[in-house]
């Protein structure tokens, strides 16, 4: 037996388990979290049906106060009865736990608070009536009610089948959605075609205000930007009187609806993003409503605080900022590991230089936020402000937060990673097929150059795929160089010089955080900042699977000879 | 016994170095008449780090258009003299060399002299194939790229020329833009051959050329290098002496870092001069 033992130990069969152990410890731990970030996320966009019911709990003056419930189910749990007694709703304490649940009820313009927790014991009348309709607003969040009428410039429709909801519905759904056409018109004009001569007299000022500056503004200059003002005063007039038009267009329309308790409501339908009869989908439908709130989730702009609509703009700014930070620091990162490498005399200062290096990696991201806003920003951005912006002056161009700030402060925190991982490439190069290079008459650049570059180059990738991966995580930096919480327009749009580099910009993972913490509808943001922490992940993971072919396919060129 | 040899060759260091190695070559322009020097080298000296020294005093005359071998134990220094003639040890720090190194009359280790052309001129194969991770094409044509030819049309001939001399040609010449790290380890050296005549180097360093490579693709080399000395000064650094024999007309023995005897290759296996040759061809020691 004991001889067992021993030979089972010296055949190293624990250790082979302890490390098998561990590995699936990690991939259960992976999984464990991506699978939450999953079911959390993106249950959040599938269309759960309405409830409608009367809560009636006990309260503490004996008599029952019976009230209707509309909302949808988000979830349950069971909580101690001592915690509600305290909370003044005196139930039977022979009973341990209650079960709660949360109901997400709209309606936030009439109740005050979209979620409540009601407790299931209490609930009656439990039902899901077919022709309950959910609306999801661009302001005041969702709405659950009944459709009753639609009127026209304050009007009732005339009916001739008075309570025939297919009508109405059809009706209001026409109506529905040439509002949505209107708005998508009066959006165009207002972010597109407003937004482009809002830029362009902002420049004609810059321009006036340089001119004077440098002591140019001749007649014959001002008379020239004013000429131009004027086309374009008169372009905004006419694109204003266009809008107001629209704006009287889509205010055409309003719905009433019944709320809950018999709550009559008007609603304008310039108001409404989507309705639906929640209760009355097919699967095929609510497949169909998911992906289309997915998708809507990726591509369009946030509302209301962030908490309804998508996170496209905070997509592509990670995006954004994550290449630009590669195209700085790759350069950056192998030219100083070839030096340190290649060139510099392998003494103790390059020694000291390589550890400092080194720990430079290990320097809290926040120290290089601060570094970055007081380098970066105050001192380069001031004086970049002072000598090429100064008609701008006394409002910042350069000299407050943005993205170029945000991507040279993320390249400088990544850098070590990168130089470390290039030196060690660099290093694993064979000596022979080097000395094959300089045997052929190749200068030292030439070798470098031609040779040890091109087979180095899949572990400056590697250096790449550590510093995506570390850059697009990284918030707290951020913050203070460069991200907000909404911003006005994408860094890359169509106004000239289309790459806005000293604009402020949106970021996932900042998103998270102002959405889970600083939002104040906690319930509704919940779900959401599980959702973007799964994009979040998966443009890391995209970013770094692109870094990781391109990888792979330089191995796969530059073969490397088995050393 | 290793520290009984080299007592004794180091208080009969001097004694052992007394040939005159002009005079080997004198001696054999009587029977050859075209023997002319192409490398000299003259109190060479090279050390390491400052107490570590590689060779000790090495005077020798390596003869145009024949092929030299270097034969001796391991770690006699028959590479660090090969990397000599190339200044191969330029690359290694704290590597110190005194004497000189004649190519053709100049002294290489001359300050003016351009380190990378030199290269050109001495060509160097090593003992592990090193192709670059290149095309068979851009392996053989990158010497050439290096001095900035980059016409098509020479660069085909050349390299066509070349793979031929290599004997290479007709293996590679339908895949010649496949990966060199495709190829057999024998083909690998011998388009690293291939690839260092390209450039047409005067001298051929081989060190240990086949000593990585299987029976036949020895033999090829061997072959090869029997073609190429009709136009290149060879020098070849082997560990195996049949080798050396087969291919080489002149043949050092070299032991400690020292020369211990340099002669037409025929006399050092039939007649070493030295007891110390003799004992290593025959075996008795190494």
């Amino acid at each position: 037996m004991k001889k067992r033992i021993s030979t089972w130990l010296s055949a190293g069969t624990p250790w082979i388990w302890m490390n098998a152990g561990a590995v699936a410890i990690c991939i259960v731990m992976v999984i464990g979290l991506l699978l939450l970030l999953t079911v959390r996320g993106m249950s959040h966009f599938w269309p759960r049906d309405v409830m409608q019911a009367i809560y009636s709990p006990p309260s503490s003056s004996g008599a029952v106060q019976s009230t209707q419930v509309i909302g949808e189910f988000v979830e349950s749990e069971f909580i101690v009865t001592a915690q509600i007694t305290s909370s003044g709703i005196p139930v039977d304490d022979s009973q341990e736990f209650y079960e709660r649940q949360l109901l997400k009820l709209g309606n936030r313009d009439l109740t005050g608070a979209d979620f409540t927790w009601v407790l299931s014991d209490y609930l009656d009348d439990i039902e899901y009536p077919q022709n309950i309709v959910a609306l999801e607003r661009r302001e005041w969040g969702n709405f659950y009610g009944y459709l009753t009428e639609v009127k026209e410039d304050g009007l009732s429709i005339p009916n001739p089948l008075i309570n025939d909801d297919l009508k109405i519905w059809t009706d209001f759904n026409q109506r529905l959605e040439r509002a949505q056409d209107i708005h998508d018109e009066i959006y165009r004009i207002q972010k597109r075609e407003i937004g482009e001569i809002n830029y362009a007299v902002e420049r004609l000022r810059l321009d006036e205000r340089r001119l004077q500056l440098d002591e140019e503004d001749t007649p014959e200059a001002l008379a020239e930007i004013n000429s131009s003002r004027i086309t374009l005063n008169s372009r905004y007039e006419l694109l204003q009187s266009e809008l107001q038009l629209l704006y009287q267009e889509i205010n055409r329309d309003t719905a009433v609806f019944v709320a809950a308790n018999q709550q009559e409501v008007e609603i304008k339908l310039s108001d409404i993003v989507r309705a639906y009869h929640p209760n009355q989908l097919t699967l095929i439908a609510k497949f169909f409503a998911y992906f289309s709130k997915l998708a809507e989730f990726v591509t369009d702009e946030p509302r209301e605080a962030n908490t309804e609509g998508g996170i496209f703009p905070a997509i592509f700014g990670t995006v954004m900022m994550v290449m630009l930070m590669s195209v700085f620091v790759t350069p950056f990162g192998v030219v100083a590991a070839i030096y340190l490498r290649e060139y510099a005399r392998q003494g103790f200062v390059t020694r000291a230089i390589r550890i400092a290096v080194n720990n430079l990696a290990g320097v809290p991201s926040i120290v290089y936020g601060v570094f970055g806003l007081g380098f970066f920003i105050y001192i380069i951005g001031g004086e970049i402000d002072q000598i090429f912006y100064p008609e701008a002056l006394p409002a910042p161009t350069f000299g407050t937060p943005g993205l170029l700030w945000a991507s040279l402060t993320l390249a400088l925190l990544t850098v070590p990673v990168v130089i470390v991982a290039t030196e060690e490439g660099l290093a694993r190069i064979p000596r022979s097929v080097r000395e094959g290079s300089l045997a052929l008459g190749a200068t030292k650049f030439e070798t470098l150059w031609r040779v040890v570059l091109p087979m180095a180059s899949p572990a400056m990738m590697t250096g790449l795929i550590l510093a995506v991966a570390r850059a697009a995580g990284e918030v707290a930096p951020l913050m203070l160089v460069g991200v907000v919480k909404l911003a006005p327009s994408l860094p890359l749009n169509g106004n000239y010089p289309y790459l806005h580099l000293e604009q402020k910009f949106m970021h996932l993972g900042f998103h998270i955080y102002d959405v889970g913490f600083q939002s104040p509808n906690i319930e509704a943001a919940r779900p959401l900042v599980f959702a973007t922490a799964l994009l979040l992940v998966l443009v890391i993971a995209a970013l770094n699977l692109l870094a990781v072919s391109m990888r792979n396919h330089l191995r796969e060129k530059y073969k490397s000879l088995d050393v | 016994m290793n520290d009984v040899t080299s007592e004794k060759s180091r208080t009969e260091g001097p004694k052992m170095r007394k040939f005159d190695v002009s005079a080997v070559l004198a001696d054999k322009t009587k029977v050859d008449n075209d023997l002319v020097s192409c490398i000299d080298i003259k109190n060479l000296e090279l050390y390491y780090s400052k107490d570590k020294r590689a060779l000790d005093n090495i005077n020798l005359s390596i003869p145009k258009q024949r092929v030299t071998a270097f034969i001796g134990p391991s770690g006699c220094g028959k590479s660090s003299l090969l990397r000599c003639f190339n200044r191969m040890n330029d690359l290694i720090d704290d590597c110190i060399i005194k004497g000189s190194i004649e190519l053709e009359g100049k002294d290489i280790y001359k300050k003016s002299v351009d380190v990378a052309d030199l290269r050109r001129r001495v060509g160097m194969v090593f003992q592990k194939p090193n192709p670059f991770p290149k095309s068979i094409y851009e392996n053989v044509a990158y010497g050439l790229r290096i001095q900035g030819i980059n016409s098509r049309r020479i660069l085909g001939e050349v390299v066509e020329k070349s793979l031929k001399a290599a004997a290479l040609w007709d293996e590679v010449k339908d895949r010649l833009h496949d990966s060199a790290l495709g190829l057999s380890g024998g083909q690998q050296q011998r388009l690293v051959i291939a690839r260092t005549i390209a450039v047409e180097p005067e001298v051929l360093l081989l060190d240990e050329p086949a000593s990585a490579l299987d029976p036949i693709s020895t033999l090829k080399i061997e072959e090869l290098i029997n073609e190429l000395k009709n136009n290149y000064t060879i020098v070849i650094v082997t560990h195996n002496m049949q080798q050396a024999a087969r291919v080489s007309d002149f043949t050092a023995f070299m032991y400690m870092g020292s020369m211990v005897e340099f002669d037409a290759t025929d006399i050092i296996f039939t007649n070493p001069a030295e007891k110390q040759t003799e004992d290593y061809i025959t075996g008795r020691y190494g």
